[in-house]
């Protein structure tokens, strides 16, 4: 599966997943320290998904984003220093402020928002995917949701629609087991990719913890969506590091400190494509290190531009409410 | 009864304690409402009690377990829906306004929905535009619907209580900035009926209605008054429908001026409604004309530095009422 990506790319997607965890370490770092006000939903430990899954798309394609948005949002294309802006609710931030960790869109890399509704912005993506037909642009629409969101009626009218009119949409499912404090098994019954299929839609299940393997599915979806061949469905199968947001630290109610543990240990998808190209003699640890060591001072550089950069005017509290 | 704190929180949590034990009949459902308790942990121990046949997790489906809800309260369950976020009455508007408000009406009598529809408001959490409206005033606009918006722990566990014995689909705001406000709530089998204000400060100057969270702030604003000179009036009608027209009308022709006050957005808001009520009823008593202060109209923003400026505060309250009596 990984024979046709080259080492190049291989390390780029490390370093965008890199940059990703370092990302989301240090909002998680904000908030302890009480400097981000609210709350955030991490990403770590599902990076691969986001990263596989945008590799494969160019930036004018589209993707919509959930409330476990950063990630989606940095692998589209977004620079850290805004990211990190929007998140203090600063001026120089993606949204002015005004949209914050839920809802930074950023339209110039293709990212048509986060959004703090579950599932909401499925006829978002659906839509935008119908538009690119259209106007015959070639684009795609990638929907990225949780395994949570399945419960969400709307999919199933979208869904519908998209596969009647072949529409190019993907929609990523990213199974992380928990839809908050609950595992999936007491909320979702059979198959969540039969669903899909009812409606004679193609789908695919990968290992979320595989950059590769999700970067090569998801190449083959969007070419068949670009061929006008129709929406795909996507299940990768991850896990979250953290709480369901920042602010969930006792979780042994709803599940076990050593499947944390596991997935850090076993299934990690850093480790995953790092062991893999030092095993295969592609690369070396320096090089690995070398691009910890860089995503990581970006990461401290957009935090502390984040940070000392001013807020909104308050008079801009009237303004974008009308285009 | 005996003098004993509890938070809004607690005091919600014991009416429904309360009512499950005296009714067989009565059952949460809603999404993270068992093990969890709410994100807010307002139900916290209730599934321990009841079991996970009282107390129902559901997937994320929000018109779904609604429709659920209202089904089973035709046929005699008393149901208790959890709506996390009163934002999310947009995906069940449908479920409560044109089923569970006219069902008993379009039966001529003969079928009715006995159920209560728990949700959330109110800004100020730095939870953005999605998770920061206070939309009391769409369900309050749909006749068939009954609307509680208590401000207290004692009127929220007597309020519930109503709530669940009412023989009408009631929508119940809770404010989420409220949940951690302590007063004192009685321990015995107390119920506040509907359509009854409650004087929060009695007062003969100017009368500030406000509701849920904005009671605080009408309070807080009168004590501000207080040091001026002014003696308000603090009037919370507690259900917005049906609304205690007589109480908010003899106030404001006893101290012939008025501010409405309430967390939803101003325009065509629940303050438009009162104020309306006041100005028709106590017309040729009033010396100033009523005023309203709603939510600024704009989506919630993320950034602290805009919220702040888009819900009425004290001091805010405190100018306009000042203004209005010419201090
Ligand atoms: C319509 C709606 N219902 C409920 C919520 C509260 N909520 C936020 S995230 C979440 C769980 C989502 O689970 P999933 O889709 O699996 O995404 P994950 O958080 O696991 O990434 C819930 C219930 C919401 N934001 N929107
Ligand atoms: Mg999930």
């Amino acid at each position: 599966m990984t024979e046709h990506i080259d080492l190049e790319q291989s390390l780029h997607m490390y370093e965008q997943m890199a940059k990703i965890r370092a990302f989301e370490e240090k909002v998680n770092e904000l908030y302890k320290s009480a400097k981000m006000p609210g709350l955030a939903h991490l990403y770590s430990g599902e990076e691969a998904v986001a990263v596989g899954v945008c590799e494969a798309l160019k930036r004018d394609d589209y993707i919509t984003s959930t409330h476990r948005g950063h990630g989606h949002c940095l692998a589209k294309g977004a620079k850290v220093d805004r990211m990190f802006a929007e998140l203090l609710g600063k001026e120089a931030g993606y949204c002015r402020g005004k949209g914050g960790s839920m809802h930074i869109a950023d339209p110039d890399s293709g990212n048509l928002g986060a959004n703090a509704i579950v599932g909401g912005s499925m006829g978002i993506a659906t839509g935008a995917a119908m538009s690119a037909k259209m106007r015959k642009s070639g684009q795609v629409a990638v929907c990225f949701f949780g395994d949570g969101a399945l419960g969400q009626g709307l999919f199933y009218e979208v869904a519908n629609m998209a596969a009647l009119w072949k529409l190019p949409v993907i929609y990523v499912c990213e199974n992380n087991l928990y839809g908050e404090y609950t595992h999936h098994t007491e909320t979702a019954a059979g198959e969540f990719i039969a669903r899909a299929q009812a409606f004679g839609i193609h789908t695919e299940i990968v290992d979320g913890q595989d950059v590769h393997a999700v970067y090569a599915t998801m190449q083959k979806l969007v070419e068949r969506a670009r061929r006008g061949e129709g929406p795909a469905f996507l299940q990768c199968n991850t896990y979250r590091y953290y709480g369901h947001h920042v602010g969930d630290i006792n979780r042994a109610y709803y599940r076990a400190k050593d499947e944390e543990a596991d997935w850090r240990a076993n299934r990690d998808p850093l480790t995953i494509l790092a062991t893999r190209l030092i095993a295969q003699k592609l690369t070396d640890a320096s090089v690995i290190a070398r691009i910890d060591a860089e995503v990581n001072a970006e990461v401290e550089t957009g935090v502390a531009f984040a940070l000392d950069a001013p807020f909104p005017d308050v008079r801009e509290v009237n303004e974008d409410v009308y285009a | 009864m005996h003098d004993r704190e509890l938070t809004f929180a607690e005091a919600i949590r014991e009416a429904l304690a309360e009512e499950m034990r005296r009714d067989a009949r009565v059952f949460i459902i809603g999404e993270d409402v068992a093990e969890a308790g709410t994100p807010f942990k307002v139900l916290s121990g209730l599934v321990e009690e009841f079991g996970r046949d009282r107390v129902i997790d559901t997937p994320i489906s929000e018109p779904g377990f609604s429709g659920i809800g209202v089904g089973a309260a035709m046929t005699g369950m008393r149901p208790v829906v959890d709506i996390m976020f009163g934002d999310f009455l947009g995906l069940v508007m449908d479920q409560i306004a044109n089923q569970a408000a006219k069902v008993h009406y379009m039966s001529g009598g003969k079928l009715s929905v006995p159920m209560v529809f728990r949700t959330t408001m109110g800004a100020t959490r730095r939870s953005a535009a999605q998770h920061s409206q206070s939309l009391h005033a769409w369900v309050s606009h749909i006749p068939g619907l009954k609307v509680a918006i208590p401000s207290t722990p004692y009127d929220a566990k007597g309020l519930m209580k109503t709530a669940i014995r009412d023989n009408s689909p009631v929508v119940f705001f809770e404010d989420k900035m409220m949940y951690k406000l302590k007063g004192v709530v009685p321990s015995d089998d107390y119920t506040i009926p509907f359509g009854v204000a409650d004087v929060k400060r009695a007062g003969n100057d100017i009368t500030l209605v406000a509701t849920s969270s904005m009671v605080q702030v009408a309070l807080g604003a009168a004590d501000l008054l207080a040091k001026i000179g002014v003696s308000a009036e603090v009037i919370d009608p507690r259900t917005t429908l049906p609304l205690d027209t007589s109480t908010l009308i003899e106030s404001a022709k006893k101290t012939s001026r008025a501010i409405v006050i309430d967390e939803g957005y101003e325009q065509y808001g629940v303050t438009a409604e009162i104020a309306s009520v006041i100005a028709d009823g106590a017309f040729y008593y009033l010396d100033a004309p009523v005023k309203r202060m709603g939510a600024m109209n704009v989506p919630v923003p993320f950034s602290p530095v805009l919220e702040d400026v888009t819900v009425p505060t004290e001091q805010m309250v405190f100018e306009m009422a000042k203004r209005l009596c010419g201090k």
